[in-house]
């Protein structure tokens, strides 16, 4: 058997078996289909939308305190200023450095 | 108005998935008709087709736009196939012996004459088939580029993604191992 040209012979019979080009029914809605849910994600979108939670819980937030604040108010003790009590903790070691002395 | 291609690109790069419609519609014909060289059931056909487009529509951005799109979408379509081909290597090692009958025939009829053995018969058809199947992925995509499509080589190696030296070669070895591969037909039918 001529091996070379039945090579010949059947790259010939290849060539005459020219491929068909059609495509199933609604190929391009099911390709679309499947690509829809694989939309990249907008960044600037997914940042905004983020803020936009985060003001929001903010506002939440302040506004409970505020409301607290308003209801419950406390009673301002003239005695125990703030600065004197932190001057006084800040101190504290200089003081029993100097009463050990 | 039908938008062009470069606008339906921009849109679809910009999250605009449903541009990318008119694209699908439009190349699939040539995409299945390539992937039909590869793949004998219809539901891989569809499968390559369908990778093809899902790679085209992730990859789109690096589409530089300075060829048109067909080139680019082909050579994404042949990569797809040679990745089908490497993955669906089962068929290679079936033997000869279970030719169907016109197959046979045609075989004999080539044997007693082979100038009576027509080229576009069925049978002969089925045959090379066959035989493509059980080369080596890239015998099976050179043979079909080169032999069977009449590609250039340099066209060839554009859309493959290979060297024009690698071609070569690699056409080279695939021409000797489709000759093994007959040869080995021959004897398995005729020793």
């Amino acid at each position: 058997m001529n091996l070379a040209e039945l090579q010949t012979k059947l790259i010939a019979a290849a060539r005459t078996n020219v491929p068909g080009d059609q495509v199933p029914y609604a190929f391009e809605k099911r390709v679309t289909a499947l690509l829809a849910d694989r939309v990249a994600p907008d960044n600037l979108a997914l940042w905004v939308s983020g803020l936009w939670r985060a003001a929001v819980s903010c506002v939440a937030v302040t506004l409970l305190f505020g409301a607290w604040a308003v209801l419950n108010p406390t009673t301002v003790s003239t005695t125990s200023d703030l600065s004197q009590n932190f001057e006084s903790t800040l101190l504290a070691s200089v003081d029993q450095t100097d009463q050990a002395q | 108005m039908e938008r062009t291609e470069t606008e339906l690109i921009a849109a679809v790069l910009k999250g605009d998935a449903a541009s990318f419609e008119p694209l699908v519609q439009k190349y699939s014909p040539r995409v299945f008709a390539t992937a039909r060289r590869y793949a004998r059931r219809e539901s891989e056909v569809e499968d390559i087709a369908q990778e093809v487009w899902l790679k085209a529509f992730s990859k789109l951005a690096s589409f530089r736009g300075d060829a048109p799109i067909e080139h680019w979408l082909m050579r994404m379509t042949v990569r797809t196939c040679y990745d089908f081909l490497r993955g669906h290597q089962r068929n290679r090692e079936s033997s000869f012996s279970e030719l169907s009958e016109p197959e046979t025939d045609w075989l004999e009829r080539f044997v007693a004459d082979p100038g009576s053995a027509a080229e576009d018969a069925d049978a002969a058809k089925l045959l090379v088939a066959r035989v493509l199947e059980k080369l080596s992925p890239p015998a099976r995509l050179v043979i079909t580029l080169l032999e069977i499509e009449d590609r250039p080589v340099k066209e060839i190696a554009e859309l493959t993604g290979w060297s024009v030296a690698l071609v070569k070669v690699r056409a080279f070895r695939a021409r000797g191992e489709m000759r093994k591969i007959l040869a080995k037909m021959a004897k398995d039918k005729y020793l």
